[in-house]
């Protein structure tokens, strides 16, 4: 059994538009990419998950809100509270905090503008897989495109996620009215993280930045790690 | 039995869509000091009286009709 390419799987949504970029990324980063289809009720044998961006169920009700009704959810959810790594990016994002597996919500963009640029992210925890390869306070220049990606969170729900070092990202400059500039919010334990920025479509230099492949790097070495060791103890 | 749910950003939430719509009101002449942008979900539900329905309703608008982070809720039933 070799642990060398760790395998990863892409969750893929009906409406889900980013999963082979996600797929192509991981295994450019040296993952063996294990696509999955939202109505597998089973995970297959696989060290991470990670939720791609698009527009599942067409955003009906709110962004994310019917995704996680898919049956892949509920072995998702199961999968992440035995310490699996799961990373969601953009409406893979939006799904986990609709599941609840990350706190928060995201709401329109303040300029209700659709926004597809660069934006620089700044790192402000290191304490997680997804950026065990960056620098804290380390700018990535990563791009978005979305048009509900302000993270909300009231005064009380912020406090305690900055409290407890789960905000991972922070925007340089706020592109899309986020509350505390957030980019990227993990859970308490570090092994759910969520952004909304586009780390797969950075991984080139013929795309402009190649600051992606450091937290989808991470992700994979973190998945390496998690395939010699038991998932319950591959984080903690 | 018919009922309808009015879902609308919490107070203090910014709306984007209900400040486009107060500035374009504006524009059209019509003095407006606030829009705030919603969602109506009509619904016909199975339940004996309007206790029992609004019962129901309040689950759903909990577990999906509004996410109550952001959103608050209100219930009418119909007689």
């Amino acid at each position: 059994m070799s642990s060398t390419s760790p395998r990863i799987a892409v969750l893929t949504f009906p409406g889900s538009n980013d999963d082979r970029d996600a797929l192509l990324a991981l295994e450019g980063l040296g993952a063996s990419g294990v696509p999955v289809w939202h109505a597998d009720e089973r995970l297959p044998d696989v060290a991470a998950v990670v939720l791609p961006g698009g527009f599942s169920y067409g955003d009906y009700l709110r962004c994310g809100a019917i995704a996680r009704f898919s049956p892949a959810m509920k072995a998702l959810a199961e999968f992440a509270s035995e310490g699996g790594l799961v990373l969601g990016i953009c409406n893979g994002f939006q799904i986990l905090c609709e599941a609840g597996l990350l706190p928060g919500a995201l709401r329109p963009n303040s300029s209700l503008a659709f926004i597809c640029r660069d934006v620089v992210l700044r790192v402000e925890s290191t304490d997680t897989p997804f950026t065990a390869a960056c620098a804290a306070g380390q700018q990535l220049t990563i791009p978005i495109k979305h048009g509900e990606g302000a993270w909300f969170a009231d005064a009380d729900l912020l406090a305690e996620v900055e409290a407890k070092g789960q905000i991972v990202l922070r925007y340089t400059d706020n592109p899309n009215g986020s509350i505390g500039d957030v980019a990227a919010v993990c859970n308490e334990r570090g092994n759910v993280m969520g952004l909304m920025p586009h780390p797969e479509h950075a991984v080139d230099p013929l795309l402009g930045s190649t600051d992606g492949a450091l937290i989808l790097g991470g992700l994979v070495e973190a998945a390496r790690e998690a395939s010699r060791t038991p998932a319950s103890t591959a984080v903690g | 039995m018919k009922a309808t749910v009015l879902v609308r950003p919490k107070p203090g939430i910014l709306d984007p869509q209900g400040e486009a719509v107060e500035s374009s009101l504006r524009q059209l002449g019509f003095s407006v000091a606030g829009a705030r942008i919603g969602r109506v979900v009509d619904l016909e539900v199975d339940a004996s009286n309007p206790d029992a329905a609004r019962t129901e309703i309040e689950r759903m608008c909990e577990q999906l009709l509004a996410n109550p982070l952001i959103e608050s809720y209100e219930i009418e039933i119909q007689a």
